[in-house]
């Protein structure tokens, strides 16, 4: 069976994990939540790292099932871990910390080579230093390239940029962004910063106090009312596109997506490419008709689907859709009363400014 | 002043001695200071406790208790007499049971503090990276408590050396046997031959004074007991 099947339950002292999951056997899955909710708790169970009762199957290999009495023990789980803080062994250097999990791999079963992996994260010049001359950046492509080489089935992140500066952190995203495109197998990734989980996740896990909240792909999670994703200051959805064309004259991009098209300033990709966007609330405003006296550009027409609370009472959040394609637009509630907007109207979205995240 | 054969022997002796108690203390200690360090067991504390007794206790006292549990009454006595080891009191072989004890501490601390040091994290890592339990223990846990090790072995051999009470109570003055070098300082000193008495004690001094410097320089410890970092 393929998929990630996993049941988890953990008492301690003031908390309680209770996780039923059942998620995509690839691609990157997002535990995200507010610190406390269990999500590097239930990452550690996972991994067998903590000893919760339930069930844990990777891609139709059984790890746990505690109906049976079958625990795997952490080191004869196929599964690579990346922890949050610099966790390279201080007492080996980069090439023997990168060995040390290769070299238990037989050979037959390795599908990463050590030359592949360095290259993935940029560490074949790092190979011969010391663990403490290397940045923080730096250990932690490190530490990723040491878990990708015991060729693992699931690769396990926690928070695994939370302890670098913003800079830093823009430095590995691209890393990890080519994980996420070049490998197989799943990787779940806990976070608590919307900005990570909306570049790199596929799917969204949301936990609060234990629990599961909402699980579903990132596009429709961000999007949803009645989540707290929605409700938050850089509330936004992401829209997977593909690079339609150029317009060399004004120096523009045209991205294609189910629900329509979208210009922004012309990026270096290729033709067919494949290109994740994102739009914040507070960058679409509605309009009744399209008003081609605006400066916007991108105009497109949508169906009202549904209204929310926004943080500040002054303003609302409209669910819009656009033949399928989910977007969210923060508006004042005045406005929303002036226009006389309600449920099914067709209107028009104004989207003022659009990430292009890869 | 030379030292006389008698002083070389006891030299010899004390040396040969402490290295036998420091080696055997690091192979015992080094478990005990493992499972001190990560069990939770509700015994953890008691265990401790006694490990640390030699610490406080004036060495007399663990001498006495030492003699009464080595001789023909004692439960120690007994079974080496059963085992035909006949007995331990006044040889080399109790010296060095009697040591062991007496610096048990002083081992097993500075590793104990060591592993605790280090945390779970790094195991937890070797088990992430398909380590066994036994291969994290070899390839990991050793080397990254190195220092403590380190810290270990020298303040195990030195107050082996130094020892005085509990040799005093077991092992007596016999020449070759268990007169060992802070006994032949007593006896020096007992017999007014001060001049003996200062070369052998101004060595002691000056070994004591560089083991202490070499500690300071390898930057293991902070104080004589504290953790091996």
């Amino acid at each position: 069976m393929s998929g990630l099947s996993i049941h988890s339950r953990l008492q301690l002292a003031d908390f309680t994990l209770d996780a039923r999951l059942e998620l995509p056997g690839k691609g990157v899955t997002a535990l995200f939540g507010p610190s406390g909710s269990g999500k590097t708790t239930l990452l550690r169970c996972v991994a067998g790292l903590a000893r919760a009762t339930g069930r844990v199957e990777v891609n139709g290999a059984c790890w746990q099932d505690d109906s049976r009495g079958f625990f795997l023990p952490t080191h004869k789980r196929a599964l690579g871990y990346v922890f949050q803080e610099a966790s390279l062994f201080t007492h080996l250097s980069v090439r023997a910390n990168l060995d040390f999990g290769l070299k238990r791999i037989p050979a037959s079963e390795r599908k990463v080579g050590r030359e592949a992996a360095m290259e993935l994260l940029g560490i074949g010049h790092l190979l011969d230093r010391g663990t403490d001359t290397l940045s923080g950046g730096e250990r932690q492509r490190v530490a990723i390239a040491r878990a990708l080489l015991t060729s693992p089935q699931l690769l396990l992140m926690d928070e695994p940029l939370a302890a670098l500066d913003a800079k830093r952190k823009q430095e590995i995203l691209p890393y990890l962004e080519r994980l996420h495109d070049e490998l197989a197998i799943p990787i779940l990734y806990v976070s608590h910063a919307s900005d990570e989980v909306a570049r790199l996740a596929d799917h969204l896990v949301l936990l609060e106090q234990g629990q599961v909240v909402a699980s579903g792909p990132t596009t429709t999670m961000l999007a949803r009312l009645d989540l707290p994703l929605a409700r938050e200051e850089d509330a936004a959805v992401i829209i997977d596109t593909t690079v339609l064309a150029h317009d060399d004259g004004y120096q523009l991009t045209r991205l294609g997506f189910a629900g329509g098209g979208i210009q922004v300033p012309r990026r270096p990709l290729p033709v067919g490419a494949h290109a994740r966007i994102k739009i914040q609330a507070r960058d679409v405003s509605i309009a009744l008709a399209s008003d081609h006296r605006s400066s916007i550009v991108n105009r497109l027409p949508a169906r009202i689907m549904g209204f929310g609370e926004a943080l500040h009472p002054a303003q609302c959040l409209v669910r819009l859709e656009l033949v399928g394609t989910p977007l969210l637009a923060r508006i004042t509630r005045l406005s929303r009363d002036q226009l006389g907007l309600s449920e099914g109207m067709a209107v028009v979205a104004q989207i003022k400014s659009v990430a292009v995240l890869a | 002043m030379t030292l006389t054969p008698d002083d070389w022997s006891a030299i010899r002796l004390t040396l040969e001695l402490a290295s036998i108690v420091t080696l055997l203390l690091l192979i015992i200690g080094t478990p005990l200071a493992w499972w001190l360090a990560r069990s939770r067991s509700r015994w953890r504390g008691a265990v401790g406790a006694v490990v640390a007794l030699p610490i406080v206790l004036p060495p007399t006292v663990l001498g006495f208790y030492l003699l009464v549990a080595m001789g023909p009454q004692g439960p120690v006595g007994q079974l080496t007499e059963a085992l035909g080891l006949g007995r331990l009191p006044f040889t080399f072989a109790g010296l060095v049971v009697a040591s062991l004890i007496y610096s048990l501490p002083f081992v097993v601390q500075p590793i104990q503090h060591a592993f605790m040091a280090m945390g779970e994290r790094p195991l937890e890592v070797a088990a992430t990276l398909r380590a066994s339990p036994l291969e994290t223990f070899f390839t990991v846990a050793l080397p990254l408590a190195r220092p403590g090790f380190v810290t270990a072995a020298i303040l195990g051999f030195a107050h082996t050396v130094g020892e005085f009470g509990v040799v005093l109570m077991i092992g007596g003055n016999i020449p070759d046997q268990t007169r060992v070098l802070s006994m032949q300082i007593y006896n020096h000193v007992e017999a007014l031959e001060y001049g003996q008495a200062h070369g052998l004690s101004a060595g002691l001094l000056v070994f004591s004074f560089v083991v202490l410097l070499g500690l300071n320089l390898l930057g293991g410890t902070r104080n004589t007991l504290g953790a091996g970092r």
